[in-house]
């Protein structure tokens, strides 16, 4: 038997759409967050899957720096999220609703 | 998708197993994590998830995003996550009433689409094509490969990578004072 990058990208479309179910179903906001961070993981073993099936580096350096900018992106995501925790004392996504018309 | 060939490597016959173990846990701990109503367990069965793509990782010749992957996201971004959790209390769970009426109905009708639509992309031609090698561009060392082409065609996205960093190392800093 042998496994075919068909195989992973098949199982990265699968997480993908876990990550997706859990955004839209979700109400607490820190795991929305991790949601996120699962679909971005399941991109990059796509990239990663792509890079072999070129036989070139590039979709692992890809992979490398999408890692970056998920790494920013949750300093500033959490820092967000516990100042409006001091402000409002929830962690609820509904809860937020202080632009609402 | 996995063709049934006579003439497999005892490598691609470990592979198989290595991926036949894993793929369930990974897909199986990232229902869990959407599913679970403590966000610390949710947060523990993401490390798990992140685990099992570092194997995968490895699968594909990609050591060096394998390792980083450990130690970045399961080491230092999932300790950011437990330390808000805990910061902010784990007591406060998740609301259950629906703000938007028929959200989830609405959301499983969505997600099940675009794995409709994923798959059908994926059928529509890539699921065929033979595994390659990387043998020839992991020469000398997949850190080794990566790192030269990190430093010499990719070296202006390293240094606003690293300026992205301290733009967020400060925005941190500035979200998290206290406004007197």
């Amino acid at each position: 038997m042998r496994v075919g990058p068909g195989a992973y990208l098949l199982l990265s479309a699968v997480l993908f759409g876990i990550g997706v179910a859990g955004v839209l179903i979700r109400r607490n906001a820190i795991v929305v967050f991790m949601c996120i961070e699962l679909m971005l993981n399941a991109v990059n073993l796509s990239f990663i899957a792509f890079a072999k099936v070129n036989g070139a580096l590039d979709g692992q350096v890809l992979a490398f720096f999408v890692m970056v900018v998920a790494a920013a992106e949750v300093v500033v995501g959490l820092g967000i999220l516990v100042a409006i925790f001091r402000k409002r004392s929830s962690a609820s996504v509904d809860d937020v609703n202080l632009l609402k018309g | 998708m996995t063709p049934l060939l006579a003439a497999t490597t005892p490598s691609e016959q470990a592979e198989f197993v290595v991926f036949a173990v894993l793929a369930p846990v990974a897909v199986l701990s990232a229902l869990a994590m959407v599913l679970n109503r403590n966000a610390v367990y949710s947060a523990l069965l993401l490390v798990v998830n992140f685990f099992c793509l570092a194997s995968f990782y490895v699968l594909l010749e990609a050591q060096f995003v394998a390792a980083v992957q450990v130690i970045v996201y399961a080491g230092a971004i999932m300790v950011l996550f437990l330390f808000v959790l805990t910061l902010l209390g784990i007591g406060n769970e998740d609301v259950l009433t629906e703000t938007i009426r028929g959200q989830r109905p609405a959301a499983a009708v969505l997600t099940v689409l675009l794995l409709v639509a994923v798959g059908a992309a994926l059928l529509g031609g890539v699921l065929d094509t033979p595994p390659a090698s990387l043998a020839q561009a992991n020469e000398g060392g997949n850190v080794e490969a990566i790192g030269r082409i990190l430093f010499t065609r990719y070296v202006f996205a390293f240094e606003a990578a690293g300026l992205l960093l301290v733009v967020a190392a400060v925005a941190a800093v500035v979200l998290g004072k206290r406004r007197p």
